[in-house]
């Protein structure tokens, strides 16, 4: 294994750790309109990733500059590329954090609300996008043979990138709503968990749709492997969801998103953006990366830090592991 | 959709517009974390309630300003890849490594533990709450370090080779990379002219409620605090712009000589203080300046030669192959000159302010003020300034609260302009590192969007601040006097309802 085959796998890992942490949290996101009944109840949801969404939202950062730094080819292809949809996550993401820091900082009604509608919707559409985009990753676009993306927004939304889309809506949905059950005291637990239940059954079906047809276009033992533990995992989180095992159903949840970006990761490989016009235009492993002196200095880097982070932000989920409830949330500050 | 302009002229007013307007908070959110941190230590260490309601009024400050920051941020990481494909091709080899050393490195550290200190008051034994913020801080200055050292790099590239075959620059020595002398050079410089803003800002605003006579031990505590800050902080920016002129005027001479649009090499170069120059003809047609200064900013000595833009020009002509390689000449000029003269006008305001309120051992027992008292300003000896001059002080100390702010992004205007048409000076030329495949509609769109968006979010930005710097500093609480003493709180009310909740 050479090291930008070692860094296919960090970059997906990194990927994995954020479509875990921010999954949820987009989850949250979208809850705050489906599950909470009112003001103090979307409150106590937002309240349960509070502490945490700025240092989720990290891992995205770390595998965008980890992608620059190991594959400046699949970073430049793929960020200019899909401009437009990379252009809608930022302005979605930018408003989203400052809807959670503000929505809070005046009492008025209006600008309240606002807000709120701002974290659904910034939840809502980057949920979708992400999807889209690895869809589209996986299925191959239009890439010239300077590696240029030639291809134009709307070819990005195919069917199957759109189903996708819907994928990583209702996985995120459904490990939010877990997440949720996991982290909140009273009435709005028990309504997460039967949510939570719902959204699950919906996502098994959008996702066996979506990975099955992901294992018949690029798949291999390995893709098929990971498929297998994504379905089961997804099984079992809603199965224990169901018997209110809210610790249990989360790690499956977890578990699911890892296999599913597993799955698409080993599919791609040793491709990282295929090109659907002709194979040799491809962008791999080998002729994306940086040189080996870079990715060395790039695996010490990651190597000592991410387990450190690991530790750091466990923490921080330990220090916060009450669970929240109406009660805990004062009426004005 | 194309228009009539050059590839790269939109892309880089997409890149000056998103990226000054993020350094408008990052230099005031790398001073007041280390301010607050220093706030609260004295919290800790003294159990003087000033010190805790100090830390709760500038932290919320702190947290409005850096969720912009944030935010903001992320734009930076991603529109390399998107308006600049050829450049990340070309450089992100090496350009990749210290961004995404920033990210796993310093961004965690920040965001992760900004979470645990703005939630953590109720959660955390009161050291090691203390000890997040003090965490916050070192994430946002080693943060600093790794996009300086990127920057460093296009300013004067080492500890690379160019791979003719895959038509890249590739990283050769990344300790060279960090440890360059522009590298440190330009990290000292940000980092004191980012505490020079955080120390104005909280002069300023001590002064507004100092002013009305309102919150008065903790804004006494936070003059003196900023007070110092400004003018230790004034002094290091000057010494470590000094350093950086020079070492400047070693690896990009056009930039010194466009800084003083000193249009032909001579020995003794003036400084001007004022110039109109025609760029067309090359030279200045109104000037006012002090002989030998540019010689001793460049390289410490009065008389020495500096190369002019022409001479430069014309070098890097038969170095680089035919082409014009001056940067906007009036921008370089009055960029470098604003600069200069906010950040000064702010350092001189900060060295009299100290004087103004120097402390009892140097002042009469007359003059002397108590802790809840508004401090006398003192010129002269034995005798305070007159009602009215100090409410100008106040004033004035208001009302320039932001011009090291206003200098800090000249500065980046300076540095970026400056090297122009050069991206990686020497190597890279801006026009070759847009996005080709990237129409200009697109850009536009994104232009358009993040301007729209950015200036919505300004305007709420700066009328919470109003709104929170107008309350002043909180009444404290019981709970917030009787911090918890295990972490995740202590177990005796688990109904208590959050210390702070979103």
């Amino acid at each position: 294994m050479e090291l930008h085959d070692v860094w296919f796998v960090l970059i997906a890992v990194l990927w994995t750790g954020y479509f875990f942490l921010e999954g949820f949290d987009f989850g949250i996101g979208v809850l705050t309109k489906l599950l909470a009944r009112d003001r103090k109840e979307r409150r106590v949801l937002i309240n349960t990733i509070g502490p945490v969404w700025d240092g989720n939202e990290v891992w995205l950062l770390s595998a965008g500059g980890a992608t620059f730094a190991a594959f400046p080819e699949w970073y430049a292809t793929l960020f200019s590329g899909f401009y437009l949809p990379l252009l809608i996550i930022l302005v979605c993401l930018i408003v989203r954090g400052v809807a959670f820091e503000y929505r809070a900082k005046r009492s008025g009604e209006k600008w309240q609300t606002n807000w709120e509608h701002a974290i659904f919707w910034t939840s809502l559409i980057p949920a979708v996008l992400w999807g889209v985009a690895f869809g589209n990753i996986v299925r191959g676009v239009k890439i010239d043979a300077d590696m240029e993306y030639v291809g134009n927004f709307w070819d990005l939304l195919n069917p199957y990138a759109i189903l996708g889309g819907l994928v990583t809506l209702f996985l995120f949905t459904f490990h939010g709503a877990v997440f949720a059950g996991l982290k909140t005291a009273g009435d709005i637990r028990e309504r997460a968990g039967r949510l939570a239940l719902k959204l699950g059954i919906v996502t098994a079906v959008l996702a066996l749709g979506f990975l099955i047809w992901t294992q018949l276009d690029n798949g291999d033992g390995w893709s098929l492997l990971a498929m297998i533990v994504a379905a089961v995992a997804l099984v079992a989180a809603v199965a224990l969801i169901a018997v209110g095992r809210e610790g249990w159903s989360f790690a499956f949840s977890g578990v699911t998103v890892a296999a599913v970006v597993a799955m698409l990761f080993l599919t791609l490989f040793p491709n990282v953006m295929p090109s659907s016009l002709d194979d040799a235009w491809s962008l791999t492993v080998t002729n994306a990366s940086s040189t080996p002196y870079t990715l060395k200095i790039m695996t010490w880097c990651a190597g000592i830090a991410t387990p450190v982070v690991l530790m750091y932000q466990g923490w921080t989920y330990w220090v916060f592991r009450k669970r929240i409830g109406t009660q805990h949330i004062a009426e004005a500050h | 959709m194309e228009l009539a302009l050059a590839p790269e002229t939109l892309a880089r007013w997409q890149f000056g517009i998103t990226t000054v307007y993020h350094f408008l908070f990052v230099p005031l959110t790398i001073s007041l974390a280390a301010l607050t941190a220093g706030l609260q230590t004295a919290w800790v260490r003294t159990n003087n309630e000033k010190y805790l309601r100090a830390t709760k009024f500038w932290g919320k400050l702190f947290l409005i300003n850096i969720a912009m920051g944030v935010v903001t941020g992320i734009v930076q990481e991603f529109q390399f890849g998107m308006n600049w494909s050829d450049y990340s091709r070309f450089v992100g080899d090496i350009f990749g490594a210290p961004l995404a050393f920033e990210a796993l490195i310093a961004f965690f550290f920040e965001s992760t533990f900004i979470g645990l200190w703005i939630f953590g008051w109720d959660k955390l034994p009161k050291k090691i709450h203390l000890a997040c913020i003090w965490m916050v801080s070192i994430g946002t200055i080693l943060s600093a370090y790794f996009i300086l050292a990127a920057n460093s790099w296009m300013q004067h590239p080492v500890g690379y080779r160019i791979n003719k075959e895959r038509g890249r620059a590739e990283l050769t020595d990344f300790w060279h990379v960090l440890t360059q002398n522009t590298a440190l050079a330009q990290f000292f410089h940000t980092i004191t002219a980012a505490f020079l803003v955080g120390g104005a800002f909280m002069v300023g605003i001590a002064a507004f409620h100092l002013a009305r006579k309102k919150h008065i031990p903790v804004m006494r505590t936070s003059l003196r605090l900023g007070l110092i800050t400004v003018v230790i902080a004034g002094l290091l920016t000057a010494i470590s712009g000094d350093q950086l002129g020079k070492v400047m005027f070693k690896q990009q001479p056009m930039k010194m000589a466009a800084a003083e649009a000193l249009w032909e090499g001579q020995d003794s170069a003036p400084f001007s203080i004022f110039a109109v120059g025609d760029v067309a003809k090359g030279h200045n047609t109104v000037e006012i300046s002090i002989p030998g200064i540019l010689s001793f900013l460049a390289d410490d000595s009065f008389t020495s030669y500096v190369p002019g833009i022409n001479d430069i020009n014309k070098a890097e002509q038969e170095k680089f192959g035919p082409g014009d390689y001056r940067p906007n000449i009036p921008v370089a000029f009055w960029s470098f000159r604003w600069m200069i003269g906010f950040g000064m006008a702010s350092f001189a305001l900060g060295i009299l302010g100290l004087w103004l309120t120097r402390k009892k051992f140097m002042l009469p027992p007359g003059l002397r003020t108590g802790e809840d008292e508004v401090p006398h300003l003192v010129l002269f000896k034995n005798k305070a300034l007159s009602p009215k001059l100090t409410k100008c002080y106040w004033i004035v100390a208001l009302w320039t609260l932001l011009f090291p702010l206003i200098a800090n992004s000249w500065g980046w205007i300076f540095t970026e302009m400056g090297r122009q048409p050069w991206v990686v000076y020497g190597v890279l030329q801006t026009r070759d590192a847009v996005s080709p495949g990237v129409s200009q509609g697109e850009v536009l769109t994104s232009m358009i969007g993040f301007t729209l968006l950015y200036a919505v979010l300004a305007v709420v930005e700066v009328k919470l601040l109003v709104k929170y710097i107008k309350a002043g500093p909180p009444e404290l609480t019981e709970a917030d006097l009787n911090p918890p003493t295990r972490i995740g709180g202590d177990h005796d009310d688990a109904d208590r309802p959050m210390a702070f909740s979103y």
